[in-house]
């Protein structure tokens, strides 16, 4: 099997469905002669043409808007914003349009928005958010967060093949940092099945995306002291595995709940009053959630280290939970 | 470069030019009928309390909906706005199944779902309104994209209002269907009022159909309550973009002849606009127009009259007979499984 960075996952997985199904185009700034601002689509243009591989005026409105019209007429959009913090320009297209289409016209809205999100890299307040939580919260969307190349190329597919609007949230810092195997053949990956990235039952992590990777370093260190946690991958957030995680806190008692994006609000807050209201008897210790101060993305590095959660940052909550 | 003034339609044998024969006249007349009955008839209903939240009305725009409608082809597409009832009727809207929309009934378009003039009807080509408008205008070009992808003969078109010509959404839209050439005729209703903002605190140019140069495309004005003059340019602008013409700017002008919505008194319409555009009043324009140049009879105009009120009585009834929507249905239907895909305009 292949072994393949996250970024050529998805680029691949893209290639394969466009071969696949002639409805599927790419819709996007630079998307064309260009590639793609992270080159995810390069040499898209001389395989399938410039009406396929479209390039867009600078205009999300018109490019999430059109999407959806495109898919009410049959075909399946595959939107790029050059990064996730310029969906706040197609905010009305996904929440007022294509959200609630198929609730109000019984018209489904089969698109897919790939949203190049994180930060790690001094992308500053504009080019470094994590906007997942604010559309978890609108119905009629759905959220795919993968951490993996494997679930990268799986999840595309499953976002394409999905009939409603889908947000495919691509993490820039993992795009050429992480590698895995990927198999050659089309797969796909079912939405809100959670993934166990790591095998433990003292306690549980539950996170998604680049924070995974955070998780993991953390975890390998607490090894060494004889405490074994799980992590559990959400990989979707809407729909999500609640299921898998309160069998995960009714095993383990012990819970933490890590994400990059900011903390009030959050989706780990939901998470976190999920197990509450429906764990409480099983807890050993209150639910900890690590995420980002409720600051704007800082630029300077040393800012920046400050505002993203650190593996030390997780091994000291979990030696707290340890302790507890 | 001014933008083109269109002239008034004249004779008969114009009219037949343009591909309208008498049939087509009184069928036009009927859907212009129809459409002022059932926002009269739902304004009575809203008094009466049958009808919850708000009430909407098209007077005064009746024939800038239907002749638009009429002149398109059984495939094209659009999403029609809350003056536009005349789009829904002529194609082919049952009535009972507005009535039933207007009052939150199962039977409604979106079965209860969302209110007033915010309907589907995908089958005949017409998809819902957000009340964020002109939010259609991209997914209207977003369909045009589609058939330009597919090589379809499709049209998509667009319709907003000269108050939300202000908002961002006018501009990518037109922006990019002028870049790509797409196939979508932009629709512009001005009612010369933004819920109370005039044209002149909305736009600092003449017409709004000026801005199509901007876009690469045409512009032309109408007169909105010339029905026939308005079939003439959308099927012109229509045709033109099936033939790969690119886009073009219809503005239909018109009053809104009541108040935004029918809580609204309209206070600060002055009188003696009203005056002159009731002298003007699109029914009785077109009606006018039957009797001199189409030899329209009195038996015809009372049987047209009468069919009319059959219809819309017996849309009430039905309407009434339609359940409200269960509540336990609530949530399900907020996403679309495999199967709803399966559908003939999703293919």
């Amino acid at each position: 099997m292949p072994e393949l960075t996250y970024i050529q996952a998805i680029s691949d997985a893209l290639r394969q469905e466009m071969r696949r199904d002639q409805r599927v185009f790419v819709l996007g700034q630079d998307v064309g002669v260009y590639g793609g601002a992270f080159k995810v689509t390069l040499g898209f243009q001389e395989e399938f043409g410039p009406w396929r591989v479209m390039d867009a005026p600078l205009s999300e409105t018109a490019i999430v808007g059109g999407a959806t019209g495109a898919a009410l007429m049959g075909l399946r959009p595959v939107a790029e914003m050059q990064f996730a913090d310029f969906i706040s320009c197609a905010w009305d297209h996904l929440v007022t349009v294509a959200a609630k289409q198929f609730f109000r016209g019984r018209t489904p809205v089969p698109i897919v928005v790939r949203l190049p999100s994180g930060g790690g890299f001094s992308g500053g307040p504009f080019h470094s958010q994590n906007p997942e939580s604010s559309f978890a919260h609108i119905p009629g969307l759905k959220i795919v967060c993968p951490a993996t190349p494997h679930d990268a190329k799986g999840l595309l597919a499953t976002s394409i093949e999905d009939p409603n609007p889908v947000l495919y949230f691509e993490h820039k810092h993992l795009y050429r940092r992480i590698k895995g195997e990927v198999p050659e053949e089309r797969y796909t990956i079912p939405f809100g099945q959670a993934r166990v990235h790591r095998e433990g039952d003292d306690a549980v992590v539950v996170t998604w995306g680049a924070m995974v990777h955070t998780a993991s370093d953390a975890a390998d260190q607490l090894a060494g002291e004889g405490f074994e946690v799980e992590i559990l991958d959400l990989r979707t957030l809407i729909p999500w595995d609640k299921a898998r995680v309160l069998e995960s806190v009714r095993r383990c008692s012990k819970v933490l709940v890590l994400h990059e994006d900011t903390r009030t609000g959050g989706f780990g807050a939901e998470i976190a009053a999920t197990i509450a209201e429906e764990a409480f008897e099983d807890l050993d210790a209150p639910v900890v959630r690590i995420a980002a101060p409720d600051t704007p993305v800082p630029f300077s590095p040393a800012l920046e280290k400050a505002f993203l959660p650190q593996v030390e940052d997780v091994v000291k909550s979990l030696q707290e939970l340890a302790a507890y | 470069m001014a933008v083109r003034e269109a002239e008034p339609v004249g004779s008969l044998q114009e009219v037949k030019e343009a591909g309208l024969d008498r049939e087509d006249l009184l069928g036009i007349y009927r859907h212009m009928l129809i459409t002022r009955a059932i926002e009269e008839r739902g304004h009575i209903l809203y008094r009466q309390g049958k009808i919850p939240g708000s009430f909407y009305t098209g007077r005064g725009n009746e024939a800038a909906a239907v002749g638009v409608a009429t002149a398109m082809g059984p495939n094209d597409v659009g999403t029609p706005l809350h003056r536009d009832m005349g789009v829904h009727i002529t194609r082919g809207v049952e009535p009972w199944r507005i009535i039933a929309q207007y009052m939150g009934r199962e039977g409604g378009p979106t079965r209860g779902r969302d209110g007033n003039v915010h309907m589907a009807a995908p089958e005949l080509g017409l998809h819902p309104m957000v009340s964020h408008l002109p939010a259609m205008l991209p997914v209207a070009v977003g369909m045009a994209l589609a058939f330009k992808i597919r090589g379809d003969r499709r049209v998509a078109l667009g319709w907003f209002g000269e108050g939300s010509a202000a908002r961002g959404d006018a501009h990518e839209s037109m922006n990019m269907a002028g870049v790509r050439q797409l196939p979508v005729v932009f629709i512009c209703d001005n009612n010369q009022w933004a819920y109370s903002t005039p044209t002149y605190l909305g736009y600092p140019i003449e017409h709004v159909a000026d801005r199509a140069a901007a876009y690469g495309f045409d512009g032309v004005v109408v007169d909105g309550t010339d029905v026939l003059a308005v079939y003439r340019e959308a099927k012109a602008a229509i045709e033109k973009a099936r033939q790969g013409g690119g886009p073009t700017l219809i503005e239909c002008l018109t009053l809104r002849m009541e108040g935004h919505a029918v809580h609204d008194d309209a206070f600060y319409v002055p009188k003696e606009m009203f005056e002159q555009w009731a002298a003007q009043d699109p029914i009785e324009r077109f009606r006018t127009w039957l009797r001199s140049n189409a030899d329209m009879t009195d038996d015809e105009e009372d049987q047209i009259t009468s069919v009319v009120k059959r219809l819309l009585n017996d849309a009430l009834e039905r309407a009434e007979e339609s359940p409200l929507p269960d509540p336990s249905g609530l949530e399900q239907g907020v996403y679309a499984s495999a199967e709803d895909l399966d559908t003939p305009h999703h293919k």
